[in-house]
């Protein structure tokens, strides 16, 4: 089943200062849509608010026809899956039971040998089958957000939601985990959105990019037409030069504009 | 065309993992498996060991009682046709030695369950069954009672019925102060840790008012003891176990998630502060029913459960009676080495248990090569 995710007005602050102000977008299934801005645009907030982790003070998030925000939270699970930027956790528990927590939505008190299988195949789909019984506190930082993809994997979602998933990372792992994304979004015709920092990222592998600033969609659309010199600065205040580079456009930050 | 590999060897279709799954397990897939069974070894050994241990312990005391008799005397009392025991033996182990026994186990479990659901919900190694204020309430209701005189109920309940209502009412105050302001684990803390200093001085003003029997009063109940242990308080505790336990071990899913902190528990499904609230009241129930019949034994709430993740690991659907068996382990052998060690004299159980224990659990802890001793 191919779902459509759309969100309208979406309302969300603390006490008197808004963060995300009539926030409106659609996106079609199977795509790989980033959400770029500045610090404080509120982009990890949108995405947040769309898995309900923090509830919206005004607007529907529709999925599937359905409302998100009317939704018991274990089946917003079942549509929805989320990566955390990091975790730690407070007692060492394995990589596989960490991955195996994803199935909580579907799964029966005493588990079944079913879950433990798609457990093993997400492992072996991401390529970290040997890490399995390793302890996940010891794990690197590019492992360890294998690892959170993979748990968001066995949840079975048709929407992941990934909040600034290379922020920690080398760009090698930078690579590796946007890679990994691209691929699951095509063999299992996801739709992954993700709060994201790096713009070339984002340029290189989005099908659809949402730019913001101060909690407001100010461009959205391919990365042609969002990633531009005139966006970034009036986005980011900042002078880029913006090249293409296979067909995308890559951008070169040059000066802060000030005033 | 059918190659004759699969034809020979199964379904063309079987993809790469069917396949393997079929034939050779890999090394870290039979490592789970051995992960598998020890986790669930481990649990029916300690049961097995409780077993074993209670007829030694039931043969320590004045009366000289053998290991057999011991076994048979608990047997008799249910095929009557096939064991045979004296009379003297059957009462001194029936009315005296099992259920003092019976009380150790069934305390040290609870506060061992307590204990591991507690650092879960509030993800801190250093939370037991009492960081939610009960002994300091408990405490509190007892010394009303033994300094006002001040009771809710009377006869034998004078000072129990007292300690239960008041720690019930103190970590009922601090939860529903959390859910007000919300339940993270952090505004309860904080909330559990201030209500304890608020309690403990006022059970400290009292005890400064004291005559010298009152303060006497006060203190023996403050070491922990499992004299109170009757048949009929064990039938009492038994029924809150009965209710408390399968709702704890029912959560045990949305326990191991919530370790992995509330962002990722809800993301999952579960509801955070829902599930911290709901696993407190139980919690809050089980142990103030504990602590009314024999006081504060602090110890074992909060290193049963670290001993058994040494061993089982995290997942809570095994953790949480590991920790209740090895909790009644710990306790009833504690009590054994108390009543024994210089008897006649009885050496509180609380004091007995924390110098039996703490060397143990140091060296547990010592001898973990990791940095986080709690692996």
């Amino acid at each position: 089943m191919m779902i459509k995710l759309q969100a309208k007005d979406i309302i969300f602050g603390y006490d008197s200062n808004p963060i995300l102000e009539n926030v409106n977008f659609e996106i079609a299934p199977s795509r790989l849509v980033t959400i770029v801005g500045p610090n404080g645009s509120g982009k990890s907030t949108l995405i947040k608010c769309i898995d309900r982790i923090v509830s919206p003070q005004g607007g529907s998030i529709l999925i599937d026809r359905k409302d998100v925000t009317k939704m018991s939270r274990m089946d917003v699970a079942r549509y929805l899956s989320y990566v955390p930027q990091s975790s730690v956790r407070i007692f060492p528990t394995n990589v596989f039971d960490t991955i195996l927590m994803g199935r909580r939505p579907h799964i029966g008190w005493l588990g079944s040998e079913g879950d433990e299988e798609k457990v093993w195949d997400v492992l072996r789909l991401l390529n970290i089958e040997r890490l399995a019984m390793s302890n996940f506190n010891e794990l690197s930082g590019g492992q360890q957000q294998k690892v959170l993809i993979a748990r968001a994997l066995v949840q079975e979602a048709e929407v992941m939601l990934l909040d600034e998933p290379t922020s920690n990372l080398d760009i090698w792992h930078q690579l590796d985990v946007m890679n990994i994304i691209r691929d699951v979004v095509k063999k299992r015709e996801i739709t992954a959105i993700m709060a994201l920092h790096d713009l070339n990222l984002a340029s290189t592998y989005s099908d659809r990019i949402i730019m913001m600033k101060r909690g407001r969609i100010v461009a959205a659309g391919d990365p042609t037409s969002v990633i531009t010199a005139e966006n970034i600065a009036s986005v980011y205040r900042v002078e880029a030069a913006v090249r293409n580079l296979s067909d995308r456009p890559m951008i070169m930050p040059l000066r802060q504009i000030k005033g | 065309m059918m190659g004759y590999r699969a034809f020979f060897h199964g379904k063309p279709d079987a993809g790469p993992s069917r396949s393997r799954r079929a034939g050779k397990k890999s090394g870290v897939e039979l490592a789970h498996e051995r992960f598998k069974f020890i986790r669930l070894f481990f649990v029916l050994s300690i049961v097995a060991l409780l077993v074993l241990l209670t007829g030694f312990i039931i043969t320590l005391g004045p009366l000289n009682i053998s290991v057999a008799d011991a076994y048979s005397a608990l047997l008799a009392r249910f095929w009557p046709d096939y064991f045979h025991v004296e009379t003297l033996t059957s009462r001194v182990v029936w009315n005296i030695r099992f259920p003092r026994i019976v009380g150790g186990i069934m305390a040290g479990f609870g506060l061992g369950i307590c204990g591991c659901v507690m650092q879960a919900v509030l993800k801190n190694p250093l939370a037991s069954p009492f960081t939610l204020g009960i002994t300091a309430g408990a405490q509190f209701g007892i010394s009303i009672a033994a300094v006002i005189g001040v009771s809710i109920f009377g006869g034998p309940y004078f000072i129990i019925g007292n300690a239960f209502v008041c720690a019930l009412f103190c970590s009922l105050f601090i939860i529903a102060l959390a859910a007000i302001k919300g339940a993270t684990s952090e505004n309860l803390v904080l909330a559990g840790i201030a209500v304890n200093y608020f309690f403990t001085a006022i059970s400290q003003l009292l005890k400064y008012f004291a005559s010298d029997e009152q303060l006497r009063l006060m203190t023996n109940w403050g070491m922990g003891d499992l004299a109170a242990f009757s048949w009929a308080n064990s039938c009492l505790l038994l029924a809150v176990f009965v209710i408390c336990f399968p709702l704890l071990l029912s959560k045990s899913w949305d326990l191991n998630i919530m370790t992995a902190g509330d962002e990722a528990a809800k993301s999952i499904g579960v509801d955070a502060e829902k599930t911290r609230i709901f696993i407190m009241i139980v919690t809050s129930l089980l142990v103030a029913t504990i602590v009314c019949f024999m006081g504060t034994i602090a110890f074992v709430g909060l290193v049963a459960p670290h001993m058994a993740r040494m061993v089982i690991g995290g997942d809570h659907r095994f953790l949480i009676p590991a920790s209740g068996v090895l909790g009644g382990l710990v306790l009833m052998s504690a009590d054994a080495v108390g009543m024994n060690m210089i008897a006649p004299t009885i050496i509180p159980t609380g004091i007995m248990t924390s110098i039996v224990g703490v060397p143990f659990f140091m060296y547990l802890m010592m001898k973990g090569k990791r940095k986080e001793f709690w692996t």
